[in-house]
């Protein structure tokens, strides 16, 4: 069983364009990393390099505690499932899960009776003598899976394996990839941009920004506890709303923050979990909340303008105005809206009655509130940072 | 039954001993250590590949020294290329190449995107394209054979005989040493005789842009034909301003192989043109005629250089063309 | 015979080479109707069969003469053996194949061509698929200016290395080489043919998905075997197409085996039909079949694996 580490990694192109500045990762023996973010921020180039498709330009990388960075693909036992699964479209599904036996001079038998076992688990053993051409999407995606598994590898590389599937599919084949990875206990690392997935498969995601790790962490922290704005904005659909507020006060009655002329008060557990505002008192913050941190069981009040209601079954989607502009992080900085209006999206019970037009007051789960600061983006948390 | 075995013996020993060389050497190469090993292999995929290159890249380096020198291999400075400028048969020669690039790039085209448009989804087309296609595989040694009986003043021309059924009397023509075009003899206009000789290559590469032009065409989506007719475009109007320019590329692709193909040829001015004789030769012709019938190999170099100078554009703007093709899908 | 254009279903079944070209073609099947109905073709059609006609009136004329005993050919016109058409004799074959050029029976200059086109095709294939390969796949110095050299190469007219290449190949240092005669010949084609050879199938091997080589990589690969098992399998279209326009190339020519060949001992049947037409010009029953016969090989290679040929004309050339 095996463990991946990275140390200071770096990809630099001889253009002088940095696409990894130094990355400190650590993939424990039998978890599953999901490596996130949004397109171009170096998680493929990552996976590439532990994968050695791609040259290291500096640090280390280390499979079980040994340095890996001058052997090639070959010498360094992982399996890899590509984006568009890469078969090989001349050989048979068969042909292509035992090509790396082969060419590892495995005994035919062991050969023959490995690549049963693996069809047999992915269902593919009616379509063993097909050639991938006459393969439906998800077939094609279980033969990729299969080349993998049947190497017994020290590690899984994954790259958006799930984006050429359709939705519904992808949601199936989701669980089923998570499922199959812990009952093998092989490393994993798998590279997505689709924040769903890296929740739902990850036991940790790290999240990439421009080849800098934003926040590494299990799912539930992620969405609970970002670090940053980035990672706060990144993670849960939709996403979370960030506005421009001010810290008014603070002492022993509580917290009180100022947010679109609206005073919101913070006490007891809510004050302590953001305990660090102290130091920020008389200056502005960004203040984020969830959109199902409004409308729930709360203690403090907002009121909002509807704009347009959303009904979606499980829930009901309210965007709504309110007078403070909105605060994101992009790919490169914390931009602020112009303007003193931005919208905001709550999360409601669908069956509460509510019209566009309306000006209504929904309460805030001051628990679920985060704080940033608005030049750094670190989130602001117990003690002053 | 004998010959048989010889020339495939002859033919499966050669390849044998190549796959043999080039295996050895690849065993070879895999023995050396890193990071030797890997360099030796690539030396081993691509070395063959260089060493016949430089059968090419020696010979035209040489051939332009070549042409500096004149018939006893002596300095003759650019004595060769003043002569080619100054010589008024040669004026023939440089305005016979340019009218052969014009005139048979231009209508091998025209007929490729007219069959290639009325062909599409005819009844027959496969069988249409077919027969157009067919002088392709034919060599110009044989089209030379094929078009004699075309061409020919006696009984057994076509040509002649066709004209022969033309009310009053007809005088039977010598189509091929007719130099004269609509009675015209210049040094900037081709004769009647360069004129059929080209029908004989267009005979042989409108195939080739028929095949080409009409899968491209197949390649146009539909949907962009349909929104032309119902933004009003009638027939004519969809494929001139909406089909042609969509597979401009493609025309580029296949004006510009043409024209390649058409400056380098020379066998059939051989044949029908008698080595040139009547004001039909071109620049191929001419290299030829001057390296070998005339043994003066310094000026049969300086036209290859020449003949180099004219094609070289033409290649880049092709390669670009495709590039181009290939990066916008 | 197969279809040039394969707009049917029936013709896209009979295609196998690969699976991915299958589905390329099947996605385009509901374009190519709609496309015509949009253009129209109408009155067209009398043009399209019109020019059909004339392209195949000049080479039926030399298949009805060279079945038309010698007096007939020299006498009248081939179109009137439509009047008296029992009159075919199989005469001019027959003696055109033991015919004599240089010394030489026409029969021999057939198997001569034979031993000249097949290797003539085969080897700068070879060579150039695994340049091609290299210049896609692997990495070492100067690899792109490498590519961007052979592509001006291609600019390089035959004609201007005939002269130096045949200094060369007669100097002392080659003379010790067992190249003489026919190798020879094989050796200037290879090397003619190198550059247009490179280009197209590294356009092609070099378009193959770059995932499927890293996958073969990650597989445990060597160079050696993702061409020979995943690269050269997957190329079978191209280098049909290319083996194919190659083939025909050396078949029809000329210029190279008279420069290259020696003696009449190594020529093509292109030479002796040259040397026909010189020496016995009004020899016409000999001249027809003659030439039939050096058709016969180009046009059953056309006939039979059109479909690759047409495949390999439209290597980068159309969009899609």
């Amino acid at each position: 069983m095996s463990t991946l580490t990275m140390k200071n990694l770096q990809k630099k192109y001889p253009n002088g364009y940095e696409a990894v500045p130094g990355l400190d990762l650590h993939v424990d023996d039998g978890e599953f990393l999901v490596l996130v973010g949004p397109s171009g921020c170096g998680k493929s180039t990552v996976l590439r390099m532990v994968a050695g498709l791609e040259d290291i330009s500096g640090g280390e990388l280390l499979i079980d505690d040994v340095v890996v960075n001058d052997r090639g693909p070959q010498q360094r036992d992982i399996a890899m499932v590509f984006q568009s699964y890469a078969l090989y479209p001349n050989m048979t599904v068969e042909g292509n899960i035992a090509f790396a036996m082969k060419l590892r001079k495995t005994d035919k038998d062991v050969i023959k009776a490995k690549v049963a076992e693996v069809a047999e688990l992915l269902e593919l053993t009616a379509v063993l003598d097909r050639k991938p051409g006459q393969l439906s999407g998800g077939q094609r995606q279980r033969v990729a899976m299969g080349r993998a598994i049947v190497r017994e590898p020290k590690l899984f590389l994954m790259d958006e394996p799930l984006s050429n599937l359709d939705a519904k599919l992808r949601v199936q084949t989701r669980a089923e990839i998570a499922k199959l990875q812990r009952r093998l206990g092989v490393t994993t690392m798998y590279v997505t941009h689709d924040q769903v997935e890296a929740m739902t498969m990850g036991d940790r995601v790290a999240v990439l920004r421009r080849g800098i790790l934003m926040q590494c962490a299990s799912p539930a922290q992620l969405y609970e506890a970002p670090d940053n704005l980035f990672v706060a904005q990144f993670i849960g659909s939709p996403s979370m709303n960030v506005l421009r507020g001010k810290v008014s006060s603070a002492g022993d009655a509580g917290i009180a923050l100022e947010l679109a002329g609206q005073t919101i008060t913070l006490t007891g557990a809510s004050a302590q979990r953001l305990a660090g505002l102290a130091a920020y008192v008389g200056q502005e913050i960004a203040i984020g909340m969830r959109p199902e941190a409004i409308g729930g069981d709360g203690t403090a009040s907002i009121d909002i303008d509807v704009d347009l209601v959303e009904m979606l079954g499980s829930e009901k989607l309210v965007h709504a105005t309110m007078g403070a502009p909105s605060v994101r992080s992009t790919d490169t900085a914390i931009e602020t809206s112009s303007g003193n209006e931005s919208t905001v999206v709550a999360s409601l019970d669908p069956r509460r009655e509510i019209r566009v037009g309306e000006r209504v007051t929904l309460t805030l789960d001051t628990l679920r509130l985060h704080a940033f600061d608005l030049s750094t983006g670190a989130a602001i948390g117990r003690a002053s940072s | 039954m004998g010959d048989i075995f010889s020339s495939l013996g002859l033919v499966v020993v050669g390849i044998a001993i190549f796959v043999a060389v080039l295996g050895a050497l690849y065993w070879l190469a895999s023995q050396l250590p890193e990071p030797w090993r890997e360099r030796a292999r690539t030396a081993v995929f691509i070395g063959p590949g260089i060493i016949l290159l430089l059968g090419l890249v020696i010979p035209a380096l040489l051939n332009f020294r070549y042409s500096f020198l004149d018939r006893d291999d002596e300095w003759y400075g650019f004595g060769n290329y003043r002569d080619i400028f100054t010589n008024d048969n040669n004026i023939k020669v440089l305005a016979n190449t340019l009218w052969w690039g014009i005139l048979v790039t231009g209508v091998s085209t025209i007929i490729g995107i007219t069959i290639a448009r009325f062909a599409d989804r005819m009844r027959g087309e496969p069988i249409a394209k077919a027969l157009i296609f067919l002088p392709t595989a034919i060599s110009m040694v044989g089209a030379g054979i094929i078009w004699n009986f075309v061409y020919s003043p006696k009984e057994y021309g076509l040509l002649n005989s066709m004209l022969r059924l033309l009310p009053g009397e007809q005088e039977t023509k010598f189509f091929l040493q007719d130099p004269k075009l609509f009675g015209i003899q210049s040094n900037y206009v081709p004769g009647l005789n360069t004129v059929l000789i080209m029908v004989v290559i267009i005979w042989i590469q409108a195939g080739f842009a028929t095949v080409v032009i009409s899968a491209a065409l197949k390649g146009v989506p539909d949907d962009l034909v349909e929104a032309a007719k119902i933004d009003g475009a009638t027939d004519r109007q969809a494929f001139y301003k909406v089909v042609l320019p969509y597979i401009k590329g493609t025309i580029i692709t296949v004006a510009t192989t043409v024209v390649i193909a058409v400056l380098k040829i020379f066998d059939i001015i051989q044949t029908m043109g008698k080595g040139g004789s009547f004001g039909t030769s071109t620049m191929a012709n001419e290299m030829y005629e001057q390296a070998f019938p005339q043994d003066n190999e310094g000026l049969g170099a300086a036209w290859a250089v020449l003949l180099f100078v004219a094609v070289a554009p033409i290649v880049f703007v092709n390669a670009r063309n495709q590039r181009a093709m290939r990066e916008g899908r | 015979m197969t279809d040039i254009s394969a707009p049917l279903p029936h013709a896209v079944t009979a295609d196998s080479s690969t699976d991915s070209s299958k589905d390329k073609v099947k996605d385009e099947t509901p374009l190519m109707t709609k496309v015509a109905k949009a253009t129209g073709s109408g009155p067209g059609k009398y043009i399209v069969w019109l020019i059909a006609a004339l392209w195949t009136v000049p080479t039926m004329g030399l298949l009805i003469s060279s079945f038309r005993p010698e007096d007939d050919i020299k006498t009248s016109g081939w179109w009137t053996w439509f009047g008296e058409p029992g009159n075919v004799t199989f005469d001019n074959y027959s003696s055109v194949l033991s015919d004599k050029v240089g010394g030489q029976p026409f029969s021999s200059f057939f198997w001569n061509t034979v031993r000249i086109a097949v290797p003539g095709a085969i080897i700068p294939i070879a060579v150039a698929s695994f340049a091609a390969y290299a210049l896609s796949w692997m990495h070492f110095k100067g690899r792109d200016a490498l590519s961007v050299f052979i592509v001006a190469l291609m600019v390089v007219p035959l004609q201007m290395c005939l002269i130096p290449l045949l200094r060369l190949f007669s100097s002392d240092a080659f003379e010790k080489l067992p190249l003489e005669g026919i190798p020879s010949i094989w050796l200037a084609h290879a090397i003619f043919g190198m550059p247009i050879a490179i280009f197209l199938l590294k356009n092609f091997i070099g378009s193959l998905p770059s995932e499927v080589i890293e996958a073969a990589r990650v597989d445990g690969a060597s160079h050696m075997t993702i061409f020979l098992k995943i690269v050269m399998p997957l190329s079978v279209p191209a280098i049909a197409s290319l083996a194919i326009f190659q083939f025909l190339w050396v078949w029809n020519d000329l210029l190279v085996a008279k420069v290259f060949g020696g003696g009449a001992r190594n020529q093509p049947m292109t030479y002796a039909l040259v040397d026909m037409v010189g020496n016995k010009g009004n020899e016409w029953q000999l001249l027809t079949a003659g030439a039939f016969i050096t058709m016969i090989v180009p046009l059953i290679v056309f006939l039979s694996l059109q479909r690759f040929f047409v495949r390999g004309l439209l290597a980068g050339s159309v969009k899609g």
